[in-house]
């Protein structure tokens, strides 16, 4: 295989990784506002500082992933977004709330401060929901039947929890005292719903998808897949166990839950990516199909090859500077 | 069809206009904020700490409010414009690409140092970041504008099966346009940051606020944008001459000049008819269009018969192009009228604190005004000679478009009385606190202008 032809597989990897790290990364200040309490302004100013250097950068990921989508594949693009016209306006509605709100809450009327955190968890929630409802609706091939839609409501409970599960988290590394342990009892709860969540798509997608199912219970390869669910459950039981013993002593291993639950992230893009590879649209369109000229992927390419590794550069610059536990928000 | 059409152009119209009055403010005044800044490091006199304090909020909102509107832009192209990318997808992708890429992640990650970093960061690196803000907002310019540009005067390609191919990369993005448009779009953000800190300075004198800083700030704004408004007239000129090169029928549009003629008349103010394709109720000046577009007395200038039915509808084109001249002319009286008054005297009369006051947001209007012309100058295309708007909208069903455009309209409205509330809100706010102690002022500093501030925190005191 030629470089031109091996072009659309990096893309296709690229955005891969985009997925994965806006989910884990936008994934932890999303699941912060779902997480936001309606009872203590106090525990709302410290969770929402703790996200504030960060949520801007992470959501630059998903216009990445989106962009790369744009510019790598521009007929899946459009097929995608599409057949998801609705539930997309319902993510871009709650991006935009939430993301407005954030910076409203602090310079508001004191009396619409509340209102501004109402608008950010509602943000929040629409949008993690919708993000799991596009994903139900694309492992399904875009199929409005009433099991697909059932199914993609499914998948919305378990992203919103999932994220959830991974801003609580972030608020056991982040914070300490009383919201610690408020976060770490309820990262156990989103952990559990997340479980039946991934055991029920786990369940139901090989069912409905009868390729899938071929992927998977194919032996010899069955034993080497059956590792990612294995490797997944004993890393949410662990947080578990860890969560329910917060707070430990000098806050032993607070980033514990952080890692394993970005672990069990990157484990079940890997489980999707398996089922479906190398399609772009499962069953429908494959990735190569979908690729626009070689000429502008190459040029493209020169970019990302170019400009990356100074993206993670000062990403981990970014959250260098503000390591460590949160402490008030304060404007300059 | 048609209907889809219609409401994907309204809602697309709808979003990019929103959108787009945020960067306006924040291309420029992330250039503002570094200056402030630097003012501070070099003179160390606390009162340019407290204008950058008091504008990185604003900067802040505004750039969020920029970034999830922007959002949707992205997903609007999938959603709504799916010929675009079929067709001319192999250069605009790209393109957007290295917006992400080199602009959006610089942009929104040092945000965060600048925002909430002036604690935890050496200060030298906090100024650094503003900087690289700064930097960032304006490489972001450039992509869009590069795209945008070719989509107005495309070159550097070849159509390959009904697709659009690169050839040249250099020629695609320095297409004929191009450096006039970026020229001309980044000195209208200049002007429209000019004078919202202009304003919102004025409206905090105007509330008794005594303090330095906003008529430091007023000062600064207000010589910006007297030296920025001949820099824009020249720019717009020499980018209309380009456009007559490029777009004749643009041109003719703006002019409202119908039949190809030669010395010209300026036409000041009409009301053109298409039914009829003629103007009435002209006032106009002998020759002048001819005298501008061509430099000769007599030279010929074509006018819109020659592009009968391929020509931009006339009238938000001619409307357009007056308001956008009226703004700037306003823009140009009142900042060197007030530059003046600045420059020999101390205290601005109330009047033109309250003209100030109100051209708050007079960038926003000439801006979109300016670019309604540009854009629907280019209609019936949507890329000139290559892709019609009309080839490159979604079959989706109007109704789901109908609803999307009402619930992004209601959203928009409620975001801009909020984001116009709040900046006010601010305003008020920040009279009753950043006292002004020129005590503060350290002496160890290079370049200090601390007599200078001293007279003229004496004279603020008056």
């Amino acid at each position: 295989m030629s470089f031109e032809q091996a072009l659309p597989y990096i893309f296709l990897l690229l955005m891969g990784v985009s997925v994965l790290v806006y989910a884990t990364l936008d994934g932890f200040d999303l699941g912060v506002g779902v997480l936001l309490p309606g009872d203590n302004v106090e525990y709302r100013n410290k969770m929402i500082a703790s996200i504030g250097p960060f949520w801007d950068a992470n959501e630059t990921w998903l216009v990445l992933a989106v962009g790369i989508l744009l510019i790598a594949f521009p007929q899946a693009h459009s097929i995608i977004l599409k057949e998801l016209y609705l539930p997309a306006l319902f993510l871009l509605i709650g991006l935009i709330l939430r993301g407005v709100a954030f910076d409203f809450r602090a310079k508001a009327v004191t009396g619409l401060q509340r209102l501004w955190d109402k608008v950010f968890k509602a943000g929040s929630i629409l949008a993690s929901a919708s993000q799991g409802f596009m994903l139900g609706m694309y492992v399904m091939g875009f199929d409005y039947h009433w099991l697909s839609v059932s199914f993609a409501c499914l998948s919305a409970i378990c992203v919103t929890s999932a994220y959830a599960y991974i801003g609580g988290a972030w608020l056991v590394l982040k914070t300490e005292g009383d919201l610690q342990i408020s976060a770490a009892q309820k990262t156990r709860i989103a952990g559990w719903i997340t479980a039946l969540g991934i055991i029920a798509i786990c369940v139901a997608n090989p069912l409905i998808n009868s390729d899938v199912a071929a992927r998977w219970f194919n032996l010899p390869e069955a034993f080497l897949l059956m590792l990612i669910p294995l490797v997944s459950a004993a890393l949410m039981i662990g947080t578990d166990i860890y969560l329910k013993h917060v707070p430990l002593k000098n806050d032993l291993a607070c980033w514990v839950p952080f890692a394993s639950v970005a672990t069990l992230f990157f484990l079940c893009l890997l489980g999707l990516a398996f089922s479906f590879y190398p399609f772009i649209i499962p069953n429908k369109l494959l990735a190569v199909e979908a690729a626009s000229s070689p000429k502008s992927l190459l040029f493209i390419f020169y970019g990302v090859a170019i400009v990356m590794p100074f993206i993670l550069l000062y990403t981990l610059f970014s959250y260098r500077v503000f390591k460590g536990k949160t402490t008030a928000l304060e404007y300059y | 069809m048609i209907e889809t059409l219609l409401l994907s152009r309204m809602q697309f119209a709808l979003n990019i206009s929103f959108h787009y009055l945020f960067p306006s403010i924040t291309i420029a005044l992330a250039w503002f904020l570094f200056y402030f800044k630097l003012r501070h490091d070099l003179s160390a006199h606390p009162v340019w700490m407290r204008i950058y304090r008091f504008w990185v909020k604003i900067f802040a909102l505004s750039f969020a409010l920029g970034v999830v509107s922007g959002i949707t832009m992205s997903f609007q192209f999938g959603t709504n414009w799916p010929g675009f990318m079929e067709k001319v997808g192999n250069i605009a992708g790209p393109l957007l690409g290295y917006e992400v890429l080199t602009a959006f992640f610089m942009e929104a990650t040092f945000l965060g140092a600048m925002l909430f970093g002036m604690k935890r960061l050496p200060n030298w690196l906090h100024t650094l970041s503003t900087l690289l803000v700064a930097i960032g907002t304006s490489m972001s310019a450039f992509w869009i504008l590069a795209l945008n540009s070719w989509m107005h005067t495309p070159q550097g390609f070849e159509m390959i099966n009904g697709v659009a191919e690169p050839v040249s990369w250099m020629e695609i993005i320095f297409n004929p346009s191009f450096p006039y448009r970026l020229a001309h779009t980044l000195v209208a953000s200049g002007l429209t940051a000019a004078f919202l800190i202009a304003g919102v300075s004025a409206y905090r004198i105007l509330k008794e606020d005594s303090k330095l800083a906003p008529k430091l700030a007023l000062k600064t704004a207000m010589y910006s944008a007297a030296l920025l408004m001949p820099l824009q007239i020249l720019l717009g000129d020499l980018h209309g001459l380009n456009t007559l090169e490029h777009q004749p029928q643009k041109v003719a549009a703006m002019e409202g000049l119908w039949e190809t003629q030669k010395g010209a008349p300026l036409i000041l103010f009409a009301i053109p008819d298409e039914e009829s394709r003629d103007n009435s109720a002209v006032i106009s000046i002998p020759n002048l269009a001819s005298i501008i577009l061509t430099h000769d007395k007599e030279g010929e200038v074509k006018g819109l018969n020659e592009f009968k039915g391929k020509h931009p509808p006339v009238k938000p084109v001619f409307y357009g192009f007056r308001i956008m001249i009226g703004i700037g002319m306003l823009m140009l009286f009142v900042s060197w009228i007030v530059s003046g008054l600045l420059i020999r005297k101390k205290e601005l009369p109330p009047f033109w604190l309250k003209t100030l006051f109100y051209m708050t947001f007079s960038g926003w209007v000439a801006t979109l005004a300016g670019w309604y012309v540009t854009e629907i100058g280019r209609q019936p295309y949507l890329v000139s000679e290559v892709l019609l708007v009309a080839d490159a909208v979604t079959d989706i069903p109007p109704a789901n478009v109908i609803f999307s455009f009402t619930v992004y309209a209601i959203v928009y409205i409620l975001l801009l009385v909020a984001y116009l509330h709040t900046i006010f809100y601010m305003a008020r706010k920040s009279s009753k606190v950043e006292e002004f102690e020129t005590k503060d002022v350290s002496m160890t500093k290079p370049f200090n202008h601390l007599e200078r501030i001293e007279r003229l925190s004496q004279q603020s005191n008056h």
